[in-house]
């Protein structure tokens, strides 16, 4: 069972102390930094450069805040790891990808089979986000559009 | 209409094994009814009072021939040989056993149909008007436009966990058969300087705080509409209330954050999303467009209808209305018998407007969101025959928008979360009103009864809106006024206490006198109550 999946090239875990984002915005010193579902993700973004880890925590599965919160760093441009932390279920996690999370340290261990399951069972995708996967549309018209 | 390309069937194929894996693993024991709950209800599979029950999307209304013989199939074979078309325009069965779930979405995919999202926190199934390319004032198909949203909202990663559930209506006329502003987003398709675009609304819902959605942009380009629905989600995503699930739809938001400020931080958004890249290319829109070309309709057809046999000359009357092609005619079927369950087919019926459908209206029917049937395209000879064999399945009923008309939900008798029954309350007025001349005399009269709070069957909406609640342990029966769903939205207003059954049936009758005796030459119920009032109303019903 895994208690930690990370999709980052090497799968190491950083384990850096993340302060809350607060604190985060007060100190000059921490690289990791956790998001709740009601903070605004925006306010990180002038720190971005000297960022290596945001873990965005999921207190409950249904409060899908942290999707965005994800997604809108990425647009923003951040490279480094994100993860997604808390009420993390294997039927989360391949949505969770499309947003841009590429670690997870769930409240309760993957099943390692589910995961593979949940990473491969759709062959497309509907819309365009930010992880590398062409849509459906793109795919329909060619390479010259997504 | 549209038919899905190896990618689409691909994704439809993937969700039921998924749903098979998951299935066998609550069967198993693997996982518990608190894990498999919300994976159940990503495809439309509720937990009701006696049985399971599977909601099947059928995508802004719109079903072939082939897609309405296997819900009758699928009603034969796993549910009590009957379903219930609902108010999204989708079919519910209220006796499903677990186990053949999967079987049944497996069955579904092979005519390229599918449960997903029809339940949950997500973007269900997008609504659209049921006279969709056959009506002669609409500025272009709206049935484009919503397939490619379907699309987008299936499996969007960013918005599958909402506040709250989420609806969007897609419609092109000025006329209103969707109930448009009474959805989380409404869009009106628009011309501007010759392009075709969308005008959208957003935040209006019933439930228990009803609320029409008030427009904020007059125009999107088709090229930019993803984009701009990616902001106008985005913006609800993230500050829509989550600490109360009453409070918690998107109507609430622009409510209490204003429509202004909404408006302002969904144009912010916009600007940003509008450089993503989001938006399929216009080739996108063109090629699924293509599905809904018109059918090859026959032309120098005569517009004659011989209407020497009278009942089927009163059922032209109701239930046909005008085509925009010479020489033929939208046809209505009533799912509304006097004394049935509003809504509600046996498989024998499903099957007969199946056959219907593929002998007279080039093999394609509509569920509308008033629980009735259309067949969109037939030719004006073919009328007499085709009512004859609707006559003899018992769906030859002569009373699209009048009084027995009615939206229902399914309440206490099936539904875990009403608090009062709407079925028996819906027979009662239907028996009571059952004489057609009177029906007919009374005019258009929608008449919508929701046997809670939650206003699935559009009390809100009616010209005269019942909903059930429990007062003690009572069911008890509130009487609104004055509301519509169509272009000229407006709520009902409570006329005050409420009823019992037989109490509440006396006083619609009691308010339809109020009508008679006040109406003015060409006046509708609902435009006599907006001139004379509530006043004459309570007076008749409370004296």
């Amino acid at each position: 069972m895994l208690e930690f999946l990370s999709l980052r090239d090497g799968g190491e875990a950083a384990e850096l102390p993340a302060v809350t984002l607060e604190a985060f915005s007060g100190q000059s010193n921490s690289t990791a930094v956790r998001i709740e579902p009601g903070e605004d993700a925006r306010e990180l973004l002038p720190h971005l450069d000297r960022v290596a880890l945001v873990e965005v925590n999921f207190p409950v599965f249904g409060d899908g805040r942290g999707y965005s919160a994800a997604r809108i760093l990425r647009e923003a441009g951040y490279a480094g790891e994100l993860r997604a932390v808390g009420d993390v279920a294997v039927d989360q996690i391949s949505h969770m990808v499309r947003c841009g999370f590429d670690s997870f340290r769930p409240d309760k261990p993957l099943d390692p089979a589910l995961v593979e399951a949940a990473f491969t069972r759709f062959p497309g995708v509907y819309q365009k986000t930010v992880d590398p996967r062409a849509p459906i549309w793109a795919q329909r018209h060619g390479a010259d559009h997504g | 209409m549209y038919q899905y390309d190896t990618y689409d069937q691909a994704m439809v194929d993937a969700r039921v094994a998924e749903f098979r894996d998951q299935t066998q693993r609550r069967l198993d024991g693997q996982l518990s009814e608190a894990q498999f709950r919300p994976l159940r209800l990503m495809n439309g599979l509720y937990l009701q009072l006696h049985a399971y029950m599977l909601r099947v999307a059928v995508p802004y209304g719109t079903l072939s021939s082939k897609q309405m013989h296997m819900l009758a199939h699928i009603a034969r074979q796993y549910d009590r040989d009957y379903g219930h078309f609902t108010t999204r325009q989708n079919i519910q069965y209220n006796w499903i056993k677990l186990a053949d779930a999967p079987d049944i979405l497996a069955d579904l995919a092979s005519v390229e149909m599918h449960a997903i999202q029809t339940s949950g926190n997500c973007i269900r199934n997008i609504s659209s008007d049921q006279f969709a390319g056959v009506s002669a004032d609409e500025i272009a198909d709206p049935r484009p436009l919503a397939e490619l949203l379907r699309q987008w909202s299936s499996f969007h990663p960013e918005f599958t966990y909402l506040p709250r559930k989420f609806k969007i209506a897609v419609i092109a006329s000025q006329e209103d058969r969707a109930a448009m502003r009474l959805h989380d987003i409404g869009i009106e398709l628009v011309k501007k300087d010759g392009e075709i675009g969308a005008r959208v609304f957003v935040g209006g819902g019933m439930g228990r705080t009803p609320m029409v959605a008030p427009e904020i942009r007059a125009f999107v380009p088709f090229a930019e509409v993803v984009s701009y629905l990616e902001a106008c989600l985005r913006v609800y995503n993230r500050h829509g209330r989550r600490d109360n699930k009453y409070k918690a739809r998107i109507k609430i938001l622009v409510h209490e954050m204003g429509r202004e400020e909404y408006t302002r931080q969904v144009e912010e958004e916009f600007a940003h999303m509008k450089t993503l890249g989001l938006d399929p290319p216009l080739a996108e829109l063109e090629r699924i467009a293509a599905h809904f070309a018109p059918p090859p309709y026959e032309t120098g057809l005569s517009d004659e209808i011989d209407l020497s046999d009278r009942d089927f000359a009163a059922w032209v009357s109701t239930q046909v209305k005008p085509h925009k092609v010479p020489g033929y005619a939208i046809v209505n079927i009533s799912l509304k018998p006097i004394g049935g369950i509003p809504g509600d087919a046996s498989s024998a019926q499903m099957d007969l407007m199946a056959d219907l459908a593929e002998k007279y209206s080039f093999d394609e029917l509509r569920v509308t969101h008033a629980q009735n049937i259309v067949l969109a395209h037939v030719k004006k000879a073919d009328l007499y025959a085709l009512w004859k064999a609707l006559e003899e399945a018992d769906l030859g009923t002569a009373n699209l928008d009048l009084i027995s008309d009615i939206i229902a939900c399914p309440g206490l008798d099936y539904c875990s979360l009403a608090n009062a029954r709407s079925i028996p309350v819906a027979q009662k007025i239907a028996e009571r009103f059952s004489d057609l001349g009177r029906q007919k005399e009374l005019g258009e009269l929608k008449l919508k009864i929701s046997g809670c709070i939650n206003a699935c069957g559009h009390h809100h909406a009616g010209n005269i809106g019942i909903l059930g609640v429990d007062r003690k342990g009572v069911e008890n029966y509130q009487l609104l006024l004055g509301g519509s769903g169509a272009e000229d939205v407006s709520l009902g207003q409570i006329t005050g206490p409420g009823f019992d059954e037989n109490g509440i049936v006396d006083a619609v009758e009691k308010a339809t006198n109020v009508y008679l005796a006040n109406r003015t030459e060409g006046e509708r119920f609902v435009d006599t109550f907006r001139r004379i009032g509530m006043a004459p109303f309570k007076e008749a019903l409370y004296a």
